[in-house]
């Protein structure tokens, strides 16, 4: 299975037809599974100390990064949050450098200096994952204002939290693209919580309301049904890239670990139940991977050998960044201005 | 004594001061059943109940104007802004309206507002959640400046900043959470503009705020076993500044070294310096050092974060140089 993502155009994509594209389904699969391993390695980390400060699983919520990313191309360029690694592998992301920029080493997306939260993949057009909640709602929207300019095709989207609504910024740059007829796409990954704090206790009204009310046009769709989310987002991709956008989507979906890595004791704020409700009965990566076997994209031994090569890729991975070198002291002040 | 931690110091002086006035209520990010993601507020929702502890969406530069809007209208709200780095978000709130509401409406209004934050790197937590940004708002006239050091320091200064007519803007190093301190049962104040001095000394004056007071202290102690007498005098607020006890230390010590975490370009250690210079330059041996965080945004990787920040062994090796003479002349 292909581990970087193949260059792609737009007439390449899947068609959403099945049986006809099994390469894509079987990446897309690959992808949601790639993105799961890498937290599971991330957490470990964690919890073996062996990981500086805390970071923000994406497990669960696997089917809407790759969805969305498997929609667009290279040359797309996509914002990213605080729980930005399933973004950042989506969008076609090396485990190396992934695992060398969780634990501060030179050969991180960053040379070390962003960590978890600040990871940036420029070569796949991930401008960034963010610490500040809304923080990149004007950086994808201008994104967008340049494809624009420049005459491109190129779409941005643009992912944040359904915590991430509360910001006044959304407000102020939604109200622009509309009437700029600007390429981006605005993703709000609704998990039910921002933080500690379910979200029918801090927005009020209806999210998808709140977009309508630009004159964008809005969907909700299933975040854990990887074909309806992918499905969704190519024909807004397409249509953003002839001067129809901007769109806005709500994907619901779930996070599985706490907030952080850190956020063990959940019980004051959400139920066990719960949890497993959405572990048990609407995982995503296994809704698809008993897809792919019903329609006879995959079997069973197939998969099983796919599990196992991601796998193993991310154990060389992890011991590559734990053997790597930290930066040197000399990087301290470099790159504080550009040349 | 008994001793507790910065935390739980916090969390006794705002439940003190809301038992005290029915007109002091607190807003944030989680702040009720959560307590905070640092829990330092952890049980005041349960005695105060969602009336007075308030849970806010992530909307901070609207909360902060709520905050600004209570307490022109009679309250006394506490703000809590879970990260300094935050301030940014909040700067026209809290810098145009807050700040100046009582000078342009000719001493009509006022804005008794809190606004708890904190600073401080080294936790691992990269460039937007390590910032040290007190010299930012010690800079526009109508803020005060807390930077408390210890749980001591954090209790009587916060109960100060409720009973305060001005808006106060309250950082607590991070770091420091945990750390106990004496704290005395009874009730006290620690009034502002207030200097502390934590340790007396006779060859040198070291000016440290908030997490750079440990480091300050640590380094007097390394420097007396070497025979340089190092007194360490902590400001408590910066805003206002007790000038007087900074120049009469330096008066008898003759050198001074001001450590503070924020970036040293600008910042609040340049400030102290130049006070000193201008009110005691007579009395000065060497010129007066500043040591802050680098002028870096501050890296995620432990092997630069660690860099960015003065330590004890610089404070002293900077001291050691200041009393051999050797910066007589420095730039
Ligand atoms: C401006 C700002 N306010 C507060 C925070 C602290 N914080 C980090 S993540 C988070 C919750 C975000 O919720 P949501 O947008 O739903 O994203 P999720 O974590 O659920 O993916 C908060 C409050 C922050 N990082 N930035
Ligand atoms: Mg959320």
């Amino acid at each position: 299975m292909a581990k970087a993502k193949a260059q792609s155009t737009p007439q390449s994509k899947p068609q959403s037809k099945p049986k006809t594209n099994t390469e894509d389904y079987m990446r897309m699969y690959a992808q949601m599974v790639r993105i799961r391993t890498f937290e599971d390695n991330a957490n470990q980390l964690y919890l073996s100390a062996k990981m500086p400060g805390l970071t923000h699983m994406y497990s669960g919520e696997e089917a809407v990064a790759v969805g969305i990313c498997e929609a667009l191309t290279d040359s797309d360029r996509i914002t990213s949050t605080h729980r930005g690694h399933g973004h950042c592998v989506a969008k076609g992301a090396e485990f190396r450098e992934m695992f060398c920029e969780l634990l501060g080493k030179e050969e991180g997306y960053c040379r070390g200096k962003g960590g978890s939260m600040h990871i940036a993949d420029q070569s796949h057009g991930n401008l960034g994952a963010n610490a500040i909640v809304g923080g990149s709602m004007g950086i994808a929207t201008g994104s967008a204002l340049r494809a624009k300019l420049q005459g491109s095709d190129d779409v941005t989207v643009c992912f944040f939290g359904d915590g991430a609504t509360a910001q006044g910024l959304w407000y102020e740059v939604m109200n622009m693209a509309a009437l700029w007829k600007l390429p981006v796409i605005y993703a709000c990954e609704n998990n039910g919580y921002s933080e500690y704090t379910k979200t029918e206790e801090i927005a009020a009204g209806s999210i998808m309301a709140r977009a309508e009310a630009f004159g964008i046009e809005s969907h909700q769709v299933d975040g854990q049904d990887v074909l309806a989310v992918n499905e969704l987002t190519q024909k807004l991709v397409a249509r953003a890239r002839k001067g129809e956008g901007p769109f806005f989507m709500e994907l619901m979906t779930y996070r599985y670990h706490g907030h952080h890595v850190g956020d063990i004791n959940r019980a004051y704020y959400r139920s066990k139940e719960e949890e497993t409700d959405w572990k048990e009965n609407r995982d995503p990566i296994v809704r698809f991977r008993s897809w792919l076997v019903a329609e006879g994209i995959a079997t069973e031994e197939e998969i099983e050998a796919l599990n196992a090569e991601i796998e193993t890729d991310a154990a060389e991975a992890v011991a590559y960044a734990e053997a790597a070198p930290y930066p040197d002291a000399s990087e301290v002040d470099m790159h504080v201005y550009a040349d | 004594m008994r001793e507790i931690t910065l935390s739980q110091a916090v969390n006794e002086a705002i439940a003190e001061e809301m038992r005290r006035d029915p007109t002091v209520f607190l807003l944030g990010e989680d702040v009720a059943e959560a307590g905070t993601p640092f829990k330092v507020l952890s049980g005041l929702v349960e005695e105060f109940g969602t009336e007075r502890i308030i849970d806010t969406p992530i909307s901070e530069p609207g909360f902060v104007g709520l905050a600004v809007g209570a307490a022109m209208t009679g309250a006394r709200p506490i703000v809590d802004l879970m990260f300094g780095d935050f301030l940014y978000l909040v700067m026209d709130q809290l810098c145009n309206q807050a700040a100046k509401q009582h000078y342009m409406s000719g001493g009509k209004l006022s804005v008794p507002m809190v606004l708890r934050t904190n600073l401080g790197a080294t936790r691992r937590s990269a460039a937007q959640h390590s910032q040290s940004l007190q010299a930012l708002v010690a800079h526009i006239p109508g803020l005060k400046v807390a930077l408390p050091s210890s749980a001591y320091e954090a209790k009587g200064l916060m109960k100060t900043a409720i009973r305060d007519n001005n808006p106060v803007v309250i950082f607590e190093d991070k770091l420091m959470y945990q750390d106990k301190a004496p704290v005395p049962e009874e009730e006290y104040l620690i009034p502002f503009g207030e200097a502390n001095i934590k340790r007396e000394g006779t060859d040198i004056t070291l000016i440290a705020t908030s997490s750079m007071v440990q480091v300050a202290e640590k380094a007097a102690e390394t420097l007396a076993a070497e025979g340089i007498s190092a007194e360490v005098i902590d400001p408590r607020t910066i805003v206002p500044l007790d000038e007087a006890t900074l120049i009469e230390s330096v008066k008898k010590t003759s050198r001074a070294i001001v450590i503070d975490e924020g970036h040293q370009s600008y910042g609040v250690t340049s400030e102290i310096a130049s006070r000193l210079n201008e009110k005691a330059f007579y009395h000065l041996d060497a010129p007066v050092l500043r040591m802050g965080a680098m002028d870096v945004p501050v890296p995620f990787s432990p092997a630069l974060e660690d860099l960015t920040v003065p330590t004890p062994e610089g404070v002293a090796a900077a001291a050691r140089k200041l009393c051999s003479g050797e910066l007589i002349h420095a730039a």
